[in-house]
């Protein structure tokens, strides 16, 4: 039996869980978010993405209850939640400061949403004890949020936004206060509690290796609109513009006049008394038509020699050269002042490097490792 | 050798303004009244022995024996109590508006609090007379906007000593609570209502608790130095307000028994230790939860 791929978002028949309908927002003159339509869907790990005042964090608000609609509506489970107040919504946040009751224990953090129902405390302490265990804070149920690390704080204020069972859980720049170390297991620690506990997370993030680690989804934002919502392979592999390319990653963006050569071929005109770049697309350009070519500077080789058979090479020389450890990216000036990157993964230990400062190259790829952007 | 200077400043401070009165007090309270100058006995130039075996504890008997002087620490206990209550009713909600003003309302808030220390606390309990008297301005313009008949009696009663009293100390109120509120993460009554709580429960479960070191200061720093207040009920309140205060100062002057006075005075002062050692502790947990 073929496993079935979780993507409701292909599925014409899913309802969305969230459905933003043509909202806006203002504050006073400033459009917060402008004219936005977004559906996000049951059991999804969305990640909205982007810069800092590109109108995240509004929405994320707007879906707690904390800001309201200026125009436009957004449905929970196909109700308007512009009238429910937030201690009414089923929607819990995890605050990007965590917002941890100081004068209470962990354990009375986490009761603090299933105290203000009236839950029987029998059943109240198995919840907390079952969130205790999920989060692994058993040991410290009872210290103050001061006496434990910003590691177990991020956890506490999970596991006390998860108590309620929300339909939905926003994420607001979770893990933004721990270290790189703890960054990374805790993305993976957020994903295993997802899917354990079915809930529907959005996450608000400006860390995009976060949002395409986590996420199912990614929503790429900028001023108040979102560029792209994609899985994070499509987001990456097929950008819709030259923002989202270049956002995501490190990108190579050529730009030039398009020429089309027939079967999705095109001839990109780039600089004077250069070949043409060749590159494929599916999106039709028209004859002289302005265009980006965005390739990824892994999918650039770079040679001393011209390499056989291959659909675009281009001599340059060597500007600089940035050693990461695993990888290695050239930085390779073009005829006409292009830069290219070109990044090489350091498979072998200690090895010679092939080439250094000043000398002349060969970067090339093929049709297809680049996408071709009208925008 | 520096450090130990450093602290023997306020140890010298402390000495000379403090504990070398309180001594000489105490001694006045275990002397006899005199017609003298002093007026009591005895002093050092009777020698020393003579000195030491004429202390006694009779002035603090004569305390325990007359009902006026427990019914004025009684009623100073209770008067400072209450007043504490309403000045925390009407300095609550005024530094909780002052921190939730937009900020640059802020430094103008704070120092509409602050101006009438600029001006002697006399000349304001002084007009605090002229507005409640029967023909002070309250009345004129409760009397012109026809609420009442009859000018009200309020000076001179202890009405007028509580409004006195929580007039001249809600600033003492507001500055901590202020601080206390000023402090508190905006996002925490947030993630209480993101929780369940409607804004009165937020407000109860969330802004109180976290607000508390500054409510318990400033109860202090009211309570304190209510109890022992002696220029409002004299000036405000009637014959009928007993205050120890007053005691205490018809004692020294009306009377001229510095003895007994004294020895009130040394009352009141250990009845003070005991907030003052609570109001301490409660400086100090702050402090180490802060750390």
């Amino acid at each position: 039996m073929a496993e079935t791929v979780f993507a409701p978002w292909d599925d014409p028949n899913e309802k969305p869980l969230i459905r933003f309908q043509n909202v806006t927002k203002r504050f006073g003159e400033f459009v917060a978010i402008d004219d936005l339509t977004l559906d996000i869907f049951e059991k999804e790990f969305f990640a909205l993405l982007g810069p800092s005042g590109c109108g995240k964090t509004t929405m994320m608000r707007m879906l707690a209850g904390f800001e309201t609609v200026s125009e436009g509506s957004i449905e929970l489970a196909g109700q308007d939640i512009a009238a429910v107040p937030p201690n009414k919504r089923a929607v819990n946040m995890m605050f990007q400061s965590y917002a941890l009751f100081p004068h209470l224990s962990v354990y009375e953090n986490i009761a603090f949403g299933l105290r203000r129902g009236n839950m029987p405390k029998h059943d109240l302490d198995a919840r907390v004890t079952e969130m205790l265990k999920l989060t692994r804070l058993e040991k410290f149920a009872r210290r103050k949020p001061h006496q434990i690390s910003g590691g177990q704080r991020q956890r506490v204020a999970l596991a006390r936004s998860l108590a309620k069972a929300p339909k939905l859980l926003l994420l607001d720049e979770p893990l933004g206060a721990l270290d790189a170390k703890l960054r990374q297991a805790t993305q993976f620690e957020l994903m295993d509690i997802q899917e354990k506990t079915g809930t529907t997370f959005v996450i608000v993030t400006h860390d995009q290796e976060e949002a395409m680690t986590v996420a199912s989804r990614v929503a790429v934002m900028d001023e108040g609109r979102v560029m792209q919502v994609a899985t994070p392979e499509r987001i990456y592999e097929a950008p819709e513009s030259v923002y989202v390319a270049d956002f995501i990653g490190d990108v190579n963006i050529v730009s030039g006049q398009s020429t089309p050569m027939g079967e999705d071929r095109y001839h990109i005109s780039w600089t004077e008394g250069q070949q043409p770049l060749v590159a494929a697309s599916d999106r039709p350009f028209t004859d002289g038509q302005s265009c980006h070519l965005a390739v990824r500077p892994e999918k650039i080789a770079i040679s001393a020699e011209r390499p056989p058979n291959v659909d675009n090479a281009v001599q340059g020389t060597v500007l600089d050269i940035a050693y990461l450890g695993n990888l290695s990216t050239y930085y390779v000036e073009l005829p006409g002042g292009q830069i290219i990157k070109s990044q090489t993964a350091n498979t072998r230990r200690i090895s010679r490097r092939s080439f250094t400062w000043e000398d002349t190259v060969w970067v090339s790829w093929t049709a297809t490792a680049g996408v071709l952007l009208a925008q | 050798m520096q450090r130990f200077a450093l602290i023997a400043i306020p140890y010298a401070w402390l000495l000379a303004l403090f504990l070398i009165p309180f001594v000489i007090v105490f001694k006045i309270s275990l002397s006899d009244i005199a017609l003298a100058i002093p007026p009591y006995t005895p002093t050092l130039s009777d020698g020393v022995g003579p000195f030491f075996s004429a202390l006694d504890f009779e002035n603090f008997a004569f305390l325990a024996s007359d009902d006026l002087y427990w019914k004025a620490y009684v009623s100073s206990l209770r008067i400072a109590a209450i007043s504490t209550i309403l000045t925390l009713l009407v300095g609550y909600p005024i530094a909780y508006a002052m921190a939730h003003a937009p900020e640059e309302w802020r430094p103008t808030l704070m120092m509409l609090v602050i101006l009438p220390f600029w001006t002697s606390f006399l000349i304001r309990v002084y007009a605090w007379m002229g507005i409640l008297s029967q023909e002070g301005f309250l009345n004129q313009f409760l009397l012109w906007a026809g609420l009442i008949d009859a000018p009200l009696t309020i000076l001179n009663t202890t009405t007028a000593v509580y409004i006195g009293i929580v007039y001249t100390y809600v600033p003492f109120m507001i500055l901590p609570i202020f601080a206390a509120l000023d402090r508190l993460d905006g996002s925490l009554i947030e993630a209480a209502e993101d929780l369940g709580c409607s804004r009165l429960q937020a407000f109860w479960l969330v802004t109180i608790p976290l607000s508390k070191n500054g409510i318990i200061a400033g109860s202090f720093l009211v309570f304190i130095p209510a109890l022992g207040e002696f220029v409002i009920p004299s000036l405000l309140g009637g014959s009928g307000t007993l205050m120890i205060g007053k005691v205490l100062w018809e004692e020294f002057f009306n009377n001229r028994d510095w003895p007994v006075a004294s020895a009130v005075a040394v009352i009141l002062l250990l009845i003070l230790i005991i907030p003052i050692v609570l109001f301490q502790r409660n400086q100090q947990r702050q402090a180490e939860e802060e750390a």
